[in-house]
Order: C-alpha cells, then sequence, then structure tokens
C-alpha cells in the first residue's frame, strides 16, 4: 500500500502553493500594522499633549499660574482653580456613585435570583448607556431645581458644583456597579459554601468571605469611576457654570470650572480654536495633566483587576 | 483571605458564627441588608425614571407643537422657535458611518492580531496594555488629538474642520470599545474549530478567514453596535475638531462638497449649544432634542444587547 501511495504522493504535495502561501503572509503584515496602530495612537497623544505643554510650560510667566482664578483669555492661568474644581465633582460624584454602584453590584452578585439578574441587568446597562450630554440636561433642568437647590437654600439657582458633581455620580455608577460585580462573581462558589457549610448566612458570608476575597476588584471598582469622573467633560460644561473661565472657589454649591470644562471651553469659545498663543496652548497643557492623571489611575486600576482574575 | 487571618479576625469570625448558629431563626440582619441593598437597586432605577420623565416633560410643548417643524430644521441657537435638529441628525448619520468604515476593520484587525498571531508574547502585551489605557483615555484629549492631527496636520486630505475629521477623530475614541470586544469574541472561539480547519491543511489566514470570525461574528457585531452608541453620544472631541454650536448655514452645497468642505454638527453637539441657551422655550428645544437623542442610543444599545442575548454561543 505504501508503495501504491508514494507513486502518486511525496512530501512536495504537502506544500503551500506559493499564492496561499503569500496571501497568508500579507495576511499578517496587515494585522500586525493593525496592532501597531495603536501603539502609534498612544504615541502621538503623547507627542501632541507634550509638544505644546512643554512649551506652555516654559513661555508662561509663572506668576500667571498661581493667580486669581482660570481666564486663559486674560493671560490667567490658575491651576488650582481647576484642581480644586475637578477634585470636588469628583468627590460629590463619588459621594453618590460609590454606595449606589456597590449596593447595586453586591445585591446583583450576591442576593438577586438569576431570573432577577438577567431582568435588572440591562436597565444598568441602559444607564450606562446615556449619552454625557443629556446627563448634563438633566443636571441644569432637574437636579439643581429640584434637589440642590431644595436642599440647600443659597445655591446658585443656574449652575453649581454639586449638582454637576451628582450628575457626574450618575454617570460613573454602573462603572463601580459593573466592575464590583465581575469582582464578586470571580470568587469561587467553594468559598461561600465554606461559609455557607459553617453556618454563616448570607450577609456574613458576603461581607466577611466574598467582599475580603474580592477586596482588590472592588477597589479597582473605585479608581476606575474616579478616573472617568475626572475625564468627564460634557456635563460639567454644562451645569458647573464658568463658561470661558472661573475665579478660584472651594464653595460647592457655587459655579466652578474643572479641567476638562476649561478644555472644551477653550474649544468652542468662538468656535475657533486657533493660532500660538498662550491661551491655546494651555489646552494642551491642561489635557497633558488629565491625561497623566487618568493614565495613572487606570494603569492601577487595570492591575488591581488583573490581581483579581489571576487569584481564581 | 481572612480566614487565614488567625487571633483577632478568627475570633470576631467564631463570635458572628456563634449568634447565627444560636442566635433567633428568622434572619432579621440579612432581611434589613438585603433591604438596603434593594434600596440602593431602586433609587438607581428612580434616578433613570425621574431623568426620562423630566426630558418628556420638558420636550412636551415641542413635541406636541411643532415636531415635524423640530425635525426637519437647522442648528440656531439663538431663535428657539426655529431651532431644530435636521442638520443635527444628518452629522451624526455621517460621523457613524465614518466611525464604522474606519474602526471597524481596523480594531478587528488589531483583535484578530492579538488573540490569533500575536500570542503571549513581549509586544502582544504591550499592544494590550495599551489598548486598555487606550479605553480610559478621557474623550476630551482624542479631540486634542483630532485637532492637532486631522484638522491642523491632515488639513489637505480632511479639509479642516469638517465631518471627516470629526468622524476620524471619534473612530480612533471608539477604537478601543471595538477592540476589547472582539478580542473577547475572538477569544471565546474554542480551539478545537480552529484545529479543524489546520487539519484539512488550512493556512492560519484561511483558519481566521474561515472559520474562526464567522464563529466570532456575533460577538463582534455586538461590541461594532456598542461602539457606534457610544460614538453617536459623544460631544467632547467634536468641540475642540469643530462641531458647529452657534448656527449652521449649509446654503447651496452640494452633499459632497458638505462633507468635504463644510461646517457639521451632531445631536450631542446640538444638546450642547441649546442646553446653554436661557429662556423656557430654549428648555424645551433642548429636552426634545435629548429626548431623540436617549431614544436612538437606547434603541442602538438594545440591539447590541438583544443581539448578544440571540446569537450567544455555548460551546
Amino acid at each position: 500500500m505504501t508503495t501504491a501511495m508514494s507513486n502518486k504522493w511525496d512530501a512536495g504535495q504537502l506544500r503551500l502553493s506559493p499564492g496561499r502561501r503569500r496571501s497568508d503572509t500579507r495576511m499578517r503584515y496587515v494585522f500586525t500594522a493593525a496592532g501597531v496602530t495603536t501603539l502609534l495612537i498612544t504615541l502621538l497623544i503623547i507627542y501632541t499633549l507634550f509638544k505644546d505643554a512643554w512649551s506652555f510650560f516654559w513661555n508662561v510667566p509663572k506668576a500667571d499660574l498661581w493667580t486669581i482664578g482660570w481666564f486663559p483669555r486674560r493671560g490667567m492661568y490658575d491651576i488650582k482653580t481647576l484642581f480644586v474644581g475637578t477634585l470636588m465633582v469628583t468627590g460629590v460624584a463619588m459621594l453618590i456613585a460609590v454606595p449606589l454602584g456597590l449596593g447595586v453590584a453586591v445585591y446583583l452578585a450576591e442576593f438577586a435570583r438569576p431570573r432577577v439578574r438577567k431582568f435588572l441587568k440591562p436597565i444598568i446597562e441602559v444607564l450606562a448607556g446615556i449619552p454625557s450630554v443629556v446627563i448634563g440636561y438633566f443636571a441644569i433642568s432637574f437636579i439643581n431645581p429640584n434637589v440642590v437647590t431644595w436642599l440647600v437654600g443659597g445655591a446658585n439657582k443656574a449652575f453649581n458644583i454639586a449638582s454637576a458633581g451628582a450628575a457626574v455620580g450618575i454617570l460613573t455608577i454602573p462603572i463601580i456597579a459593573s466592575v464590583t460585580e465581575d469582582a464578586l462573581r470571580a470568587v469561587p462558589m467553594s468559598l461561600r459554601e465554606a461559609s455557607f457549610g459553617l453556618g454563616a448566612r448570607r450577609v456574613p458570608t458576603t461581607f466577611r468571605v466574598v467582599f475580603p476575597a474580592s477586596i482588590s476588584g472592588v477597589v479597582a471598582a473605585l479608581i476606575l469611576g474616579v478616573s472617568r469622573a475626572i475625564g468627564e467633560t460634557m456635563v460639567v460644561a454644562i451645569a458647573a457654570g464658568a463658561v470661558g473661565g472661573g475665579l478660584f472657589s472651594t464653595d460647592l454649591f457655587q459655579p466652578g470650572q474643572t479641567m476638562t470644562a476649561a478644555m472644551a471651553a477653550l474649544g468652542f469659545g468662538s468656535d475657533q480654536v486657533a493660532g500660538d498663543g498662550l491661551a491655546f496652548q494651555s489646552l494642551f497643557f491642561v489635557g497633558f495633566l488629565l491625561f497623566l492623571m487618568t493614565l495613572v489611575l487606570n494603569v492601577l486600576g487595570d492591575r488591581l483587576v488583573r490581581k483579581v482574575r489571576e487569584e481564581y | 483571605m481572612a480566614l487565614a487571618t488567625p487571633a483577632s479576625h478568627g475570633a470576631s469570625t467564631a463570635a458572628s458564627l456563634t449568634t447565627e448558629l444560636t442566635g433567633s431563626k428568622r434572619d432579621v440582619r440579612g432581611r434589613a441588608v438585603e433591604a438596603v441593598l434593594l434600596a440602593t437597586l431602586a433609587l438607581s432605577l428612580l434616578i433613570l425614571v425621574a431623568l426620562v420623565v423630566n426630558l418628556v416633560q420638558r420636550a412636551w410643548p415641542v413635541l406636541s407643537g411643532r415636531l415635524g417643524d423640530f425635525l426637519s430644521s437647522g442648528l440656531d441657537a439663538s431663535n428657539a422657535a426655529e431651532a431644530g435638529v435636521w442638520q443635527a441628525i444628518r452629522g451624526t448619520l455621517t460621523l457613524a458611518v465614518i466611525v464604522a468604515i474606519v474602526s471597524f476593520p481596523l480594531g478587528i484587525a488589531c483583535a484578530v492580531f492579538l488573540e490569533e498571531y500575536a500570542g503571549k508574547s513581549f509586544f502582544a502585551r504591550l499592544i494590550r496594555i495599551n489598548v486598555r489605557n487606550l479605553a480610559g483615555v478621557p474623550s476630551i484629549v482624542y479631540g486634542i488629538l483630532g485637532l492637532t492631527i486631522f484638522v491642523k496636520f491632515a488639513d489637505g486630505i480632511t479639509g479642516g474642520r469638517t465631518v471627516i475629521s470629526g468622524g476620524l477623530a471619534l473612530a480612533v475614541l471608539v477604537l478601543p470599545v471595538v477592540i476589547i470586544t472582539a478580542s473577547e469574541a475572538l477569544r471565546a472561539v474554542p480551539q478545537s474549530i480552529r484545529e479543524g480547519a489546520y487539519g484539512v491543511g488550512a493556512t492560519k489566514w484561511e483558519t481566521v478567514r474561515s472559520h474562526v470570525l464567522p464563529s466570532a461574528a456575533p460577538g463582534i457585531l455586538t461590541g461594532t453596535v456598542l461602539a457606534l452608541s457610544r460614538a453617536a453620544g459623544e460631544a467632547a472631541p467634536l468641540l475642540l475638531v469643530g462641531g458647529i454650536t452657534g448656527l449652521l448655514r449649509t446654503g447651496d452645497q452640494g452633499l459632497w462638497e458638505q462633507i468635504t468642505k463644510g461646517g457639521f454638527t451632531s445631536m450631542p453637539v446640538a444638546i450642547f449649544s441649546y442646553a446653554r441657551q436661557t429662556g423656557a422655550d430654549f428648555q424645551a428645544v433642548t429636552g426634545a432634542a435629548s429626548l431623540i437623542l436617549l431614544i436612538l442610543v437606547v434603541l442602538i444599545n438594545a440591539l447590541a444587547i438583544w443581539l448578544r442575548n440571540r446569537f450567544e454561543k455555548r460551546w
């Protein structure tokens, strides 16, 4: 039989035809190029931000970086105004998003029956999909008049940091909820069963066994939530007031300026971001700082998420 | 973790277990905690309801009074009675087409590279980390990228502040979403399917084309739909790339001329410009535009969720 075969076949016939080999190699290059493109995008982001941020930093009179407020078109680039504004918005957002996000996640992962969960999860996902401009409008048309000014008499009737922060919080709930839920569900069933076996009920099992076991994932959820809140632009641009600039303020219930809103303002101020002036370059400076802050948070959060996955 | 720690933790755990085992049969504390958790869920849903009800209420004067006119009028942030969303809807659709053309092939190709070609090499890990970080970059930063690269540097190709620049900026923004979801879909394809193709002598590319991609198609499709919905709701980068926020005159430009030379706007950008105007009539305009965008985005998301559930494969 072997002799009969060898008459007809030899190893050379198993070799690819040149055409198929060529197309295989070509596609390998195409796919590799697509992968390299993503690296290129990151490098371009860093390069474009850094180039003008650097030149801004060396050309701006240092006294202008620490004045009474952020008025780029008048040569006042008070960075602390933006930092404090961003910090306040993020703080208020976390005040809303952490309890709600964690509560929703723990309920869905540990308490809800599968059928209830299957029904509720898509609704929470809808919350995640709401465009930020819509939430921004919700902040000025509902949260501020009906909640914030109702709770705090002296609050600014049109725009303030608190209502912008609350709206950013709403946007952050689904992120915290979904990352936390993933972390809780990554904890193996055997840990829960061991706890139940010892006689512990659901609550001690959840908070003494499952929660500690997934703690790095929960921390990751909080970090990623903070990063999202810091980077949110449209809600703050609509609801926090301060369009072209703002005085330094630490009042939660007055208009304020954040890093992102300041960047958006530089962009749409006159439908014209042009020229090479310092005001224009300050856009890149603030953008670079924002990029660095979120990068550090994201890398940290990402590592913690990985840690949970590797543990189990 | 808690179980491994002796002494202090052990003592309190033992104490709590004792109460569990010897205390009342009715789990009062359990019920209370469950009620609190349920309350957080209810509050989150209540926010969603309040948002929709508030939008409909605010939008009512426009919806009942001049819906047809509103849908067919252009962008005008100075006169609420004339303001509409026609140009914004057209802009959003054009942007979506550009995003689809650019980010889908590129994103899926990158996912194929990561899952099928790159393996566990250092280079692959670098790209994976890079993609995850890109996903977390604030959207306004992509606006800066778009302004520098697409509007200024590639002025000759994109025509400057045109819908092409805007679409490219959004395409880069949603690229990580496409890559991450497509990667997950490819990873879920069992090895045996690839081995089946290799077994009959297929090359790597033939395996990917004829076996892996078709098997992963539903998951990839879900990801691309989600990416489109993200792009449809995004405004921040467009503000920097030149989305028009005041009054947009299209005049008698042809469609091609409009795309390659003219100004553009989109639904989120229009909502932003209307939201900045004061007065009850602009409140109604903003509400109506927001409601339309919300319905659009929720429909796209629902489509994605439906696709996922409909075609979800259990291997």
